[in-house]
């Protein structure tokens, strides 16, 4: 598998987007602390493009790996490695090339600007663990799709439905019984509801770091009491990294059985 | 030497005064058997030591001057330590500690009634129920006093300076830590309240209430319950406080009720859970306010009309403004908010397009708070887009026509 | 050398591989043809493990190949289309599969025998198809294995290529080895085949040397042959 995984990254690290990507967050970086001047600010505005972005450009590296090196896959495959290495060489490569863009991409600008003597180097390490986190669920999520889905375009469709749905419309379905169900205690609910979306787990987990605990008094009491302590951190990691091995383990159900 | 000096300058002023030593080896051993053979214008000096004493009765216009910081221990009793009606008294320079709790009688450290002209100064209390009672007293000094309490809830815990029909008073550069109400004035007018540092209170840093004409300003209120609550009374002047860190479900900056005619300028606001909670306030004045990091910048409750905001920061708050009944006649103009997202193309420092301050997501957690969870998501960021685009659910008129691009540079 | 017995396989509703016998001696080539469709590559690719099948036994050398992996150290496959990572060149590519088996390689005849030196620096992408295909052609024979199978090998070869191919197949089943090939080139399948399996509707048709294929078909040309087969 290090084997694999070693070409994969090597093979990305080679690839115009790795290096797109790295400059895209390279250049958001600086623009945002030297326009800004407000390293807290740009944290925020940092959240913000990375909750969304990240998950995006996850799935969509994870399926067009997935679907362009299906020939070399194959090239793989006849040779004498196991196919869960293979694949899982490649899950960690892609996850890994992309989060040492992101990670590289929004260091080295913070860096530059004096991170370690600001107090936000917590909020930015935070930041950076979850972007991470992300990078690995939806890879992995894409490569669920890729595996369950022959054609490219459909493959590629599901995989943007997926995030759309988990970045957007997941939200919008949320805050709408949030709304209906106004007059119930709905403390649990929102605690539940959050745990089954990444996205909303990491960016609360973010908040919460940020201007979100000067809210917290207004969200239940059950959603204060879980995330205001370190029970609750200590969970949402954990649920972060099940929503990673989860996804992980289905690949290598599905592998099982896959043809090629 | 400098108490010699003092006392001998005092001397010289007031005719006739005599000087009573009270110490463990003086003959007057008490400091309330002093107090009653005291006359108007004798000097009390106490001694270093620990006096056990409760309810030294100052009846005259004499000074009780502590010396080296003497103690009085109220052994837990339920009484007061000092109890003064009298005019042109002083005390300074004690430690009071160890009153009792009492629920049925009102006690404190340094309990005044009836009285004009006292000077309250540098003074310490520790575990006292509250610190100062003042009633129907006028020019009054309350000043460099420090009161602190370790109570865990309110109804353990009394009030650092509780006035209380009162007039002319001063309460200067004194700490409140850890009580129910750092300041909590009733029925007080013409006060002024300057200079104190009222942090991690239980309740409120300062308490307000039907006090017209009263100012305060360069008072810090740090981590309290529920921060301050100015409520029911008019023409008051706040400048330069800081309010900061108030935070929890019912926490606030400043808590305005029913406040009328008065102008609140130059404070900071930061990282509360509400920068400042209005409610039913008409025809005040809220300028160069520095508002920092809030949950909530400002949060209107009851109908508000005739508020005037003016070159206010609003920076980095999650909410800058919300508001639950209508909203007429106010007007918010050249303020600087670090959410405007429009263009200053002719370089005059003003916003080309106008800036609307309410977010439908703002509209939405005030009618559903528990939605407040899906801040900063996507979907929230497009459904506000869309709303700033064409507004259905939010007030046309509530619109900043002249925002300030850069921070308002002001001292606050 | 290779046992299948009872191979079934279909995807969906579409049945490709019904109960299917099959044996291979040992030594030898042997061309698996078949229409479009008949189940050639999924046979193949049940052999390497690519394709899982749905009821039936693998065993080559009397070992059980099913949910293994090592077995394939022992075989050398070529792949239909030969669509390599972009961003490698030759060489590397050339590393790579060495590192990733423990077999000794002898590549450097190979790239000689085809006159790949000059393009070895080259990224694959910037291959022709004919390049990529020799490139494909050197990455399964410079290992030594007793089983070679190839899947369309002459795709986009030149006639001097191909001439080169046909003599590398020839040289390595001297020494002994079995190959198996798919083509739907029948001049080349006449030439090397000592031994045709044709395939049709998933199950074998025919199985026996391409002298006795023309004479049951009684037809001098293969294609002919082939043809009248299919038609039957």
């Amino acid at each position: 598998m290090l084997k694999i995984l070693k070409y994969s990254i090597y093979d990305l690290l080679r690839s115009r987007w790795s290096y797109v990507y790295f400059l895209f967050y390279l250049l958001l970086g600086f623009v945002l602390l030297f326009l800004n001047n407000d390293v807290n600010k740009a944290v925020i505005t940092l959240m913000n493009v990375i909750i969304v972005l990240t998950p995006l450009i996850g799935t969509i590296f994870g399926i067009m790996y997935f679907y362009n090196s299906k020939e070399f896959t194959e090239l793989l495959l006849a040779q004498p490695i196991k196919r869960s290495n293979i694949f899982m060489g490649q899950y960690v490569g892609i996850s890994l090339s992309l989060t040492l863009s992101l990670v590289l991409g929004l260091g080295i600008p913070f860096i530059v600007y004096g991170l370690f003597r600001s107090a936000a180097i917590f909020d930015f390490t935070l930041l950076l663990v979850v972007a991470s986190f992300l990078n690995f669920i939806f890879v992995a999520l894409a490569y669920n799709i890729a595996l369950s889905t022959e054609n490219k375009i459909k493959g590629f469709g599901y995989a943007i439905l997926m995030w759309l749905f988990l970045a957007v419309v997941y939200d919008g379905l949320f805050l709408i019984s949030l709304i209906a169900f106004n007059d119930y205690p709905l403390g649990k609910f929102s605690l539940i509801a959050t745990m089954f979306n990444p996205i909303d787990l990491s960016r609360i987990l973010i908040l919460l770091k940020l201007d979100f605990s000067a809210l917290l008094g207004y969200t239940g009491a059950v959603f204060k009491e879980f995330f205001g302590t370190a029970f609750g951190m200590v969970m949402s990691m954990l649920v972060l990294s099940l929503w990673v091995i989860l996804p992980v383990l289905n690949i290598n159900r599905k592998l099982r059985k896959k043809d090629f | 030497m400098k108490h010699l000096f003092i006392v001998l300058i005092l001397t010289s002023f007031i005719s006739h005064a005599t000087i009573i030593d009270v110490c463990a080896t003086c003959e007057v051993k008490k400091i309330g058997d002093a107090t009653l053979i005291a006359k108007d214008g004798d000097i009390i000096r106490v001694q270093q030591g620990v006096y056990y004493e409760t309810e030294i009765q100052i009846s005259h216009a004499i000074q009780v001057i502590g010396i080296n910081n003497p103690i009085i221990d109220a052994q837990g009793k339920q009484k007061s330590v000092f109890a003064c009606k009298a005019n042109g008294f002083t005390i300074s320079g004690f430690t009071i500690r160890n009153i009792g709790l009492s629920h049925t009688k009102e006690t404190a450290g340094i309990y005044v009634t009836k009285s004009r002209n006292f000077r309250l100064k540098k003074n310490t209390f520790i575990n006292v129920y509250g610190g100062f009672v003042i009633q129907r007293s006028t020019y009054g000094v309350i000043t460099e006093n420090k009161i602190s309490g370790t109570a865990k809830n309110e109804t353990k815990a009394g009030n650092g300076i509780h006035l209380y029909r009162c007039k002319n008073m001063r309460i200067e550069k004194n700490e409140t830590i850890g009580m129910r109400d750092g300041i909590y004035l009733e029925y007080v007018e013409k006060s002024s309240i300057s200079n104190n540092i009222n942090d991690n209170n239980i309740r409120y840093g300062l308490h307000f209430m039907f006090s017209d004409n009263n100012e305060f300003h360069h008072n810090q209120f740090k981590d309290n319950g529920s921060g301050c609550a100015v409520m029911y009374s008019d023409h008051i002047n706040m400048h330069h406080n800081s309010f900061r860190d108030n935070w929890g479900m019912a926490s606030y900056g400043l808590l305005l009720k029913e406040i009328n005619d008065s102008v609140i300028e130059s404070n900071l606001f930061e990282k509360n859970t509400v920068g400042i909670n209005i409610d039913s306030c008409n025809r005040n004045k809220y300028k160069n306010n520095h508002l920092n990091s809030n949950g909530w910048a400002i949060k209107f409750q009851g109908a508000a009309t005739y508020n005037f905001f003016e070159f206010n920061n609003f920076i980095n708050n999650s909410f800058d403004l919300s508001f639950k009944s209508s909203l007429k006649n106010n007007i918010f103009e050249a303020n600087h908010w670090s959410e405007y997202s429009g263009y200053d193309l002719d370089k005059d420092g003003i916003g080309d397009v106008p800036h609307r301050p309410l977010k439908l997501f703002s509209v939405v957690t005030t009618h559903t708070p528990d939605s407040v969870i899906l801040l900063r998501s996507l979907f929230v960021d497009i459904i506000n887009f869309s709303e700033q685009v064409s507004p259905i659910f939010t007030p046309e008129n509530l619109i900043d026509t002249k925002p300030i691009i850069k921070v308002i540079d002001a001292r606050y | 050398m290779i046992n299948i017995t009872n191979l079934s396989k279909s995807f969906g509703k579409l049945s490709v591989l019904e109960n299917l016998d099959l044996e291979i001696k040992e030594g030898g080539i042997f061309a698996i043809l078949g229409p479009n469709g008949s189940g050639k590559t999924t046979l193949i690719k049940c052999l390497l493990g690519m394709v899982i099948p749905d009821k039936g036994t693998i065993s080559i050398n009397d070992k059980s190949i099913l949910k293994k992996w090592d077995y394939r150290n022992e075989l050398n496959y070529l792949p239909q289309i030969a669509n390599f990572p972009a961003n490698l060149s030759v060489n590397e590519l050339i590393d790579m599969v060495k590192d990733l088996r423990p077999k000794t390689a002898n590549e450097t005849e190979l790239i000689a025998h085809f006159g790949l030196e000059p393009f070895l620096k080259k990224k694959l992408g910037h291959l022709s198809g004919g390049t990529k295909q020799k490139v494909n052609i050197v990455l399964t024979f410079m290992f030594d294995s007793q089983l070679i199978i190839l899947d369309e090998p002459t795709t986009g070869l030149d006639p001097v290529s191909l001439i080169h191919l046909k003599e590398l197949i020839r040289r390595e089943k001297e020494k002994g080895k079995t190959i198996l090939i798919t083509s739907h080139i029948m001049s080349f399948v006449d030439d090397t085949a000592d031994e045709i399996v044709f395939l049709l509707d998933g199950k074998i048709y025919f199985k026996g040397s391409v002298s006795q294929l023309k004479e049951r078909t009684k037809e001098t040309n293969l294609e002919n042959a082939i043809a009248k087969l299919i038609t039957e």
